[in-house]
């Protein structure tokens, strides 16, 4: 019985790891509709960062802020020098990403070794909590927690300020919203600094648990595709339902068939593909 | 009429020097480079007809690739003949280009890129963890080659003839499929895809032929992969493989039949020169990915011509002391 339990809540905390990863790819694939395959770079580069970070003694959320902001200003240089001159053209967006996913890779081998890196959980954070007679790891919860919180804050950002209705504006119309004054380049340029600071957010968050280890940038990447695939392009609800059906798909696929646990996350997308093309939560474009 | 000729000449040269290749290069490393050569040239070719005529960019046909030498390896592991093996790898990778040619046409352009990457993705996945199939990460052995007509393929240079007779093959089919009406309404697919369906045109079945064309050669090029390492691994199956046939097809140029055997040719000899002297294969190539979007992005081979002639002209301009005009009044 408690066997199910933990799983169920490792398979939740998986879940909030992954929509920190994919919400970001959400708007930087969904919305803007950029093939960003750096994703899983960002998510690996920003643990890298964030261990080392934690390595010289500083305290763990703000080595997490720290390696945010660091994958924020790299993301923002690449998006703006070289992405930005690609607008529209899908195949020089592919490669450029691609090469760069390439490039870091082979840099992360270099500068942090082939060796995986699992820093310690946070003093703070180490432990479990009682609940209804079971305990629950603390840092599991925290995970979720902090994934509900940035869940809430996108929802708002994009539904309900200034800027989000900016931000869709600069979506549907690009033309109509310069018009009316928008800075939509700008706009995407912050967009996607901020997709980058969440991933490598992320990939902090996940080091205590899946350690960093280099091919992990791959093994994300896939993730974060299937889950957007699945919840809809451009849906943070989407994105949202998506991780937690991931999180529980890979945790039970793992328990119960180990050898296939990695091929049972793609079914979903595949039924989703077939039965409905545009994602759970996603819009029919015209 | 002269310049078919000279084409007919260049072809018949081509044809003579490779050929002729094991005698005049006089070594088997080099012999087996070129054999690397022509069998990555025909995974180009094959996925140039989706990149190039079909404008469908697939970042899941190291997938297809691993499949076929997959599927044969292990017939041949299991102790079956080669016939029997290679004719069933074929059967199956047709088979799965199908299944990836309905789940990815549900989509084109960017959608299309990202489901051929999650189902390349699957193939990787269960390569590498469904141990007990394919034998993980330890890999499966190809113990012997086969040998056609009674002829061994066991030596570098018999090898490199079996291989370029393949080769030969996929370019002259290849030549045909592009001049064909098919090929045609393929190219139609890509530049106009809603005016072909009001002409009455099937846009998604003749997408869906392409993709299933361009499956059977790289299922081909995947036999002769495994033929030639007599291994196969998941690292076959890997994003990189597909990445570095892409490379292929757009350094040489997309939609030519001669770019994607320049750009086999490029990427070969660059992993197999800088494979020598350091281990950083990867970052060079995602260095030269970088650099070709960023400066040539028409493909490597036209971008040098197109830079050459910049600088040339731009020297000449300054010693004639005429103002320089901007290049893009120049070139059509």
């Amino acid at each position: 019985m408690s066997v199910w339990v933990l799983l169920a809540v490792n398979s939740i905390a998986l879940g909030g790891l992954l929509f920190l990863l994919s919400a970001g790819f959400s708007l930087i694939f969904g919305l803007m509709r950029i093939p960003n395959l750096m994703h899983g770079s960002f998510f690996m580069l920003g643990a890298y960062f964030g261990v080392t970070f934690l390595d010289r003694g500083i305290n763990f959320w703000l080595a997490a802020l720290m390696s945010g902001l660091a994958m924020a200003a790299i993301g923002g240089v690449i998006e703006r020098l070289l992405l930005r001159r690609l607008e529209g053209q899908i195949l020089p967006q592919v490669l450029l990403t691609l090469g760069f996913a390439f490039i870091i890779a082979d840099l992360c081998l270099m500068v942090w070794t082939g060796d995986p890196w699992q820093p310690p959980t946070p003093r703070h954070l180490q432990g479990a909590v009682q609940a209804f007679g079971i305990f629950f790891p603390l840092y599991r919860l925290v995970i979720v927690a902090v994934a509900v919180v940035v869940a809430v804050a996108l929802w708002l950002m994009v539904d309900w300020t200034r800027l989000g209705a900016m931000i869709r504006a600069g979506v549907d119309d690009p033309p109509i919203a310069r018009v009316v004054g928008i800075k939509v380049s700008q706009l995407f340029t912050l967009i996607f600094c901020l997709g980058a600071a969440l991933s490598a957010f992320a990939g902090m968050m996940a080091a205590p648990f899946l350690s960093v280890y280099p091919g992990l940038d791959f093994e994300m990447l896939p993730l974060a595709l299937i889950v957007v695939i699945l919840g809809g392009s451009g849906s943070l609800l989407g994105a949202l339902v998506g991780s937690f059906l991931i999180g529980f798909l890979y945790n039970f696929g793992q328990a119960m068939f180990p050898d296939l646990a990695y091929v049972i996350l793609f079914l979903p997308m595949l039924l989703v593909l077939v039965l409905r093309p545009q994602g759970l939560f996603g819009r029919v474009v015209s | 009429m002269r310049a078919i000729n000279a084409r007919h000449v260049a072809i018949a040269l081509a044809l003579v020097a490779l050929v002729s290749l094991p005698a005049w290069v006089g070594n088997t490393y080099y012999v087996n480079v070129a054999s690397q050569i022509l069998l990555f040239a025909v995974f180009a070719l094959a996925l140039n007809v989706l990149v190039g005529y079909g404008g469908l960019v697939s970042l899941g046909h190291a997938g297809l690739f691993a499949i076929a030498g997959y599927t044969a390896a292990l017939m041949l592991d299991a102790g079956h003949g080669h016939f029997a093996a290679d004719v069933l790898a074929i059967l199956v990778t047709l088979a799965a280009s199908a299944v990836f040619a309905v789940l990815a046409l549900r989509s084109t352009g960017i959608g299309f890129l990202m489901i051929t990457l999650a189902l390349g993705q699957i193939v990787w996945g269960i390569a590498y963890r469904w141990a007990s199939l394919t034998n993980g990460d330890n890999g499966v052995n190809v113990t012997t080659r086969p040998a056609p007509f009674g002829l061994s393929l066991a030596s570098a240079e018999a090898f490199y003839f079996a291989t370029l007779a393949i080769f030969l093959l996929a370019v002259v089919t290849m030549m045909v499929f592009v001049r064909s009406p098919f090929g045609a309404s393929l190219r139609g697919t890509r530049d106009q895809a809603r005016r072909m369906n009001a002409l009455g045109y099937n846009v998604w079945l003749i997408r869906f032929l392409a993709f299933v064309v361009s499956g059977f050669w790289t299922g081909v090029s995947g036999l002769l992969f495994i033929y030639y390492n007599q291994f196969i691994s998941p690292q076959v199956s890997a994003l990189t493989t597909s990445a570095e046939v892409l490379l292929m097809v757009i350094s040489g140029g997309t939609a030519t039949l001669l770019g994607p055997i320049a750009g086999a040719a490029i990427v070969v000899i660059m992993k197999n020169v800088v494979s020598a002297y350091i281990e950083r294969w990867n970052l060079v190539l995602g260095v030269v990915f970088v650099v070709i979007i960023s400066f040539m992005p028409e493909g490597l081979v036209p971008g040098s011509v197109r830079l050459w002639r910049w600088g040339w002209q731009k020297l000449r301009l300054r010693q004639n002391g005429v103002a320089a005009r901007p290049l893009e009044e120049r070139t059509p």
